[in-house]
């Protein structure tokens, strides 16, 4: 039997910055890959170069070594295969929700009736049919991410990257939206990418969970889960699910720890030069 | 929301408002009846109601109001062209921004309405002279509102349409501009402002034109009932504007 060559293939990526103390390594030599329709969860403290690999990855920053390729070909900025999900808020607030949703097919020429039915499709998928034509100031936040959720999906993209999609969300409401990523990606047999320095949002959604390290990010380890699927929120309170969380704590400890100290002696050599 | 409570809280700030001005003209007709105020300075308030009905007759207001309105339009019409052009240019072009911003921000306050000698000679003495002296005046605010809201278009709304790889004229049309919005339209309607100022500003000076005429001739006739009458249609022309470029606003972005 053979295996199917991986749909995303992230080789070798190293990415630095200028800064004012001088060159900083974001992230260093990190190789991996994922197969369609696999969950694929990237999680390390923070500063340790996660967004930075989702705008590598989607395209939108470049001067960096190494190679993003989607089914063989390499990314040389914004592909159409990769759709994102911010983590600010990024719903348009001047157009309706059916709007947002068909705003990339409207970018691609779809005629207006069909681009809006599809679109109804897709705001049907994330449970917010009724709420096409009100306005994203009229929504909650979980409301107003899964309009950003249904306008990437809209796209039809073959890899979605998500960076912190429910970091400004409530643990509950966060845990809902995760049976609803769930479902979908379930549905979809979606291929997704998920940023997040949040344990549980990881062990709860994804089929492998990559263990970066504090900065300079690489690799520390890649820990299958092997939790059954279909799986949804109530999967939080198993055993197995707390096995994992704790194996996967037991690795980000230490670098949380590094980044914690690091944030110190920044801010008391910031204090000291004043 | 029942209707008694729609009532209740549109209708109550508009009630105040009115409430307030109104006790305000009582208070000055008081001080003036009482020789606190002098009537040779501000005359009563009951005295100026009295005279608008003879402004309108004798005087042609209306047309001279119809005439102010029209030569700040066509201002107004200008400086959204100019001053939306002109910010988008300044936010395309990096060097020139950090060349000029400084300098148009110092144009914003200088009295350029002090210059009509020179648009008289440019433009002669005609509605010319005032439309163009109101154009200028009020392309500042007009160029460094447009330019705010082009650089305050959020990064995350951008990055979106790069992920969906939009054209540059795409990111303008679809995302940069509906951004700006309503940053520009505070600077149009601060440009009208300033533009409507120095339009009745120029019309008493060179004694031309609408309503600013009409007030440099009440006053020099020591009609100050008339001359306060008259204000008030300056001031009804800015209501004016102020309402029509809100409607426009809100048809332009419902979402707000």
């Amino acid at each position: 039997m053979t295996t199917a060559a991986p749909l995303l293939v992230v080789e070798d990526i190293v990415k630095r910055f200028e800064t004012q103390d001088g060159v900083l390594t974001a992230v260093d030599h990190v190789s991996f890959t994922v197969a369609e329709g696999e969950f694929l969860a990237v999680i390390g403290p923070s500063g340790c170069g996660k967004s930075t690999l989702f705008n590598v990855m989607g395209g939108l920053l470049d001067g960096y070594e190494g190679r993003v390729a989607v089914a063989g070909e390499t990314v040389n900025g914004p592909h159409p295969s990769i759709g994102m999900i911010f983590q600010e808020e990024s719903t348009f607030p001047w157009r309706t929700v059916i709007d947002n949703v068909a705003f990339p097919l409207e970018v691609a020429g779809v005629p207006k009736a069909e681009r809006l039915d599809r679109a109804r499709h897709f705001i049907d998928l994330v449970g917010l049919t009724g709420f096409e034509r009100r306005y994203p100031s009229e929504l909650s936040g979980g409301m107003r991410q899964r309009v950003s959720m249904a306008r990437t999906l809209a796209s039809e993209p073959r890899i979605l990257l998500m960076d912190e999609p429910f970091a400004a969300l409530d643990e509950q409401t966060r845990l809902l939206l995760g049976d609803k990523v769930l479902q979908i990606q379930q549905d979809l047999k979606q291929t997704t990418l998920l940023i997040t320095h949040n344990l549980t949002e990881a062990v709860q959604l994804s089929d492998r969970i990559l263990v970066m390290t504090y900065r300079p990010g690489r690799v520390k380890r890649m820990v299958d889960i092997r939790l059954p699927r279909p799986r949804s929120s109530e999967i939080v309170g198993s055993d197995a699910f707390g096995h994992y969380v704790a194996q996967i704590w037991n690795d980000l400890r230490e670098e949380a720890s590094r980044g914690l100290k690091d944030d110190e002696q920044r801010v008391a050599r910031a204090g000291a030069r004043r | 929301m029942s209707a008694r409570t729609l009532l209740w809280r549109e209708g109550l700030p508009i009630a105040f408002g009115i409430a307030c001005l109104l006790a305000l003209l009582f208070l000055v007709e008081w001080l003036v009846r009482h020789g606190l105020i002098n009537p040779f300075i501000v005359p009563a308030p009951s005295e100026i109601a009295s005279s608008f009905g003879r402004i309108v007759v004798e005087e042609n207001v209306l047309g001279l109001f119809l005439l102010t309105c029209a030569e700040a339009l066509a201002a107004s019409l200008m400086l959204a062209v100019a001053g939306i052009a002109l910010g988008v240019l300044l936010h395309r072009m990096r060097l020139l921004r950090m060349a000029t911003e400084t300098w148009i921000a110092a144009l914003a306050s200088a009295p350029l309405v002090l210059m009509y000698p020179l648009f008289l000679v440019l433009f002669g003495r005609s509605a010319w002279t005032i439309i163009m002296i109101g154009f200028v005046a009020a392309l500042p605010p007009v160029v460094l509102k447009t330019l705010e809201g082009l650089t305050g278009t959020r990064a995350v709304l951008i990055n979106v349409g790069r992920s969906f790889n939009l054209t540059p004229s795409q990111l303008y049309w679809k995302i940069f501009f509906p951004s700006a919005l309503p940053s520009i339209f505070v600077g149009v309607r601060l440009g009208m402002i300033f533009a409507l100022i120095n339009i009745v500003g120029v019309e008493f000076l060179i004694n031309f034109g609408g309503l600013g005429r009409l007030v440099n001739e009440l006053a020099e006739r020591y009609d100050l009932a008339g001359t306060f009458a008259a204000i008030f249609f300056v001031i009804l022309v800015s209501i004016v504007f102020f309402l029509v470029t809100e409607r426009i606003e809100r048809w332009l972005r419902p979402g707000r």
